[in-house]
């Protein structure tokens, strides 16, 4: 059976396509504007990938914030849902999970069946997801793939007194002006977020072991002070980005059958 | 250079016909904001002088040239100020104070001074804070709040939406009556999200003015809110730089259905001005023993 | 006076109210607070109030809503320590 799952992020649109429960096909897209733009691209490079034709697919769910744009979609699922039942996939051990997207971050706790028991949300601030180191790396003119491992090099802890993303954009100017190493500033922003992550997420309770996906996790920076923060190693899926997507795509498999 | 969208004129003002020597007593308030700097001088509690000016990268400096510019050819000496007091985001950075009280006790009392006693809502949006406060008859703080953690509500949430735009922002007030129909207003509250959307709307054809709209009525709702937090009771007056935007000002008097009071002075000063009346106060309070 | 530390943005309303009428400045919520969200000072809002009473001290005012987390899980929350050990009644808190 080929299922199909599309991730509709503020940032991208994501599409996952498993034939019998493996993956297939990968497709991604800038979300822009125009969700459903989106959403046909990143499904055509997905069907390509997977050699077949937009027939072959049984059945399609779709998620994310863009969801309800995605009319093609038979089904939809909620993020927490999705990432639960993907990371219950990938890794039955875990009990937490951690997710955050470019625009919002959320703590979910499971059983060993992946049905989520308790979860947390940041959302509607740009403080508390990735839209806050990408606002960063755009000051410190750094791309955002390279925060990571500039704030690694960092041998000094600076504190940054700003929450909001745009005060805290003005405290990088005067940080820039007043000569401190790019390492430091980038360390300093992953420690910012991270400390309010970390915050989010033990309002679920912390209970090992525990995943981390999104975006946000492909940034090493980040992901370091998060395990400072939280003092636990984290099971890092190969493409956190596609977590979501892959998860619907799961539940698209148990829509069918049952 | 590039052209700076975001930033309210320098002013300084003299009383005229009026003379500080004889005085019994000369006070100043200081209120160093994160972006302008006041400097207000009270003669025998009336007002003599006062100075608005940008705040530099050194808070001291800042007290320093606003006290200097407000005294400028004036023949009165800083000598001569029995009492200073500092306000704002920088009052313990004013080295010539004699006393740091909050911007919210002295907008407050500022307030109480330039609109009379009737004010008891007083709604005061800076470059980087957004206050609300609720006072008695003789401006005596009854309820406030303040926030300063987001830049929504505040003049920096502005400032990136006129830079976005490339308008000044002293034009922001009328171009956002410039529109056919009121819009509704920019969903988002966070303005890195705000931003997003309204590069959005831009995209789908709207007018730059209907995206100002939009935004000062996001910007009025909001503030309404943090109002009702603290108790609205009329009459209602709009201080700090965002009150000199209409576009926003309008909006909210149509959402609460009150009319703020005129102001008969500058109201960036209410600040300055509250800091300079406790002063007085406590020069008097002194003498009294 | 009520006095609103804390802030509203795009998350939601994350307020601590102080009664300072209500408040005597005795200081238990000092004590019982597992992040040291209080102190006892000189009232910054009011020049001429004599008696100390309790503020939400300046660090935590920006970062309320994570500070509190601790006290506030997402099930079982038990009673705010602050609340509870106030014998004047007055904290309150917006979530």
């Amino acid at each position: 059976m080929i299922s199909c799952g599309i991730d509709g992020g503020a940032r991208n649109t994501k599409v996952v396509i498993l034939k019998d429960g493996k993956i297939i096909g990968k497709g991604m897209a800038l979300t822009g504007f125009e969700q459903k733009v989106a959403a046909e691209a990143a499904i055509n490079v997905a069907i390509s990938e997977a050699g077949i034709k937009r027939e072959d697919i049984e059945y399609i769910v779709a998620t994310g914030e863009g969801q309800k744009e995605i009319e093609f979609a038979n089904d939809t699922i909620t993020v927490v849902g999705a990432d639960t039942i993907a990371v219950n996939t990938l890794f039955p051990q875990v009990r937490t999970v951690i997710d955050i997207g470019a625009e919002e971050g959320r703590a979910i706790k499971c059983d060993e069946k992946g049905k989520v028991i308790d979860f947390a949300i940041n959302e509607k601030c740009a403080a508390g997801a990735g839209t806050f180191c990408e606002t960063m790396a755009r000051t410190l003119e750094v791309k955002i793939e390279e925060m990571g491992a500039i704030s690694l090099k960092s041998t000094k802890s600076i504190p940054m007194n700003a929450q909001c993303a745009v005060f805290a954009e003005s405290e990088v100017v005067s940080l820039i002006h007043a000569k401190t190493p790019k390492e430091d500033i980038a360390n300093a922003v992953h420690s910012a977020i991270s400390d309010r992550i970390a915050s989010m997420a033990r309002r679920v309770g912390i209970e090992k072991e525990v995943a981390l996906v999104g975006g946000v996790a492909k940034n090493i920076g980040f992901v370091e002070a998060l395990k400072k923060d939280l003092e636990v190693e984290f099971l890092i899926p190969d493409d956190p980005l596609f977590i979501t997507a892959y998860g619907a795509a799961i539940s698209a498999i148990d829509k069918v059958s049952s | 250079m590039t052209r700076e969208y975001w930033r309210w004129p320098e002013s300084r003002w003299t009383a005229p016909n009026k003379e500080w020597q004889g005085a019994k007593i000369i006070t100043a308030g200081v209120d160093v904001g994160s972006v302008s700097t006041q400097s207000v001088i009270l003669v025998d509690g009336e007002l003599y002088a006062y100075s608005s000016m940008r705040t530099g990268s050194n808070s001291p400096d800042s007290a320093q040239n606003a006290m200097k510019w407000a005294l400028e050819g004036t023949g009165l000496t800083m000598d001569k100020i029995q009492y200073t007091v500092g306000t704002g985001y920088g009052r313990v950075n004013v080295p010539f104070a004699n006393r740091a009280i909050t911007e919210i006790a002295c907008h407050s009392r500022g307030a109480n001074f330039m609109y009379g006693p009737t004010v008891k809502t007083i709604l005061d949006m800076g470059g980087q804070d957004c206050k609300a406060i609720h006072c008695d008859e003789k401006g005596k703080v009854s309820a406030f709040l303040m926030n300063d953690k987001c830049a929504a509500g505040t003049g920096r949430g502005m400032e990136v939406f006129a830079d976005l735009l490339s308008v000044p922002i002293e034009d922001i007030g009328k171009l956002s009556f410039e529109i056919e129909e009121e819009p509704s207003p920019v969903s988002n509250t966070c303005v890195i999200f705000a931003k997003t959307e309204a590069t959005g709307l831009l995209k789908q054809g709207w007018s730059k003015e209907k995206v100002i709209a939009a935004y000062c009525s996001a910007m009025a709702h909001r503030v309404v809110e943090l109002l009702q937090r603290i108790g609205m009771e009329k009459e209602f007056a709009v201080t700090g730089g965002i009150a000199k935007n209409i576009g926003v000002v309008k909006r909210i008097e149509k959402e609460i259905g009150v009319t703020a009071l005129i102001p008969k002075l500058d109201t960036q000063i209410a600040g300055a001005l509250g800091g300079a009346l406790f002063a007085k106060a406590l020069v008097e309070k002194e003498q009294r023993g | 006076m009520i006095a609103n530390y804390g802030y509203k943005d795009g998350s939601g309303e994350w307020f601590i109210s102080i009664d300072t009428d209500k408040c005597n400045g005795c200081g238990e919520c000092v004590k019982v607070c597992p992040q040291t969200v209080f102190e006892v000072t000189q009232d910054p809002n009011d020049p001429f109030r004599e008696e100390p009473v309790a503020v939400v001290s300046d660090g935590h005012r920006k970062k309320i809503k994570y500070t509190c987390n601790t006290c506030k899980p997402v099930t079982n929350r038990p009673p705010l320590p602050c609340i509870v050990t106030c014998k004047s009644k007055a904290i309150t808190h917006s979530w």
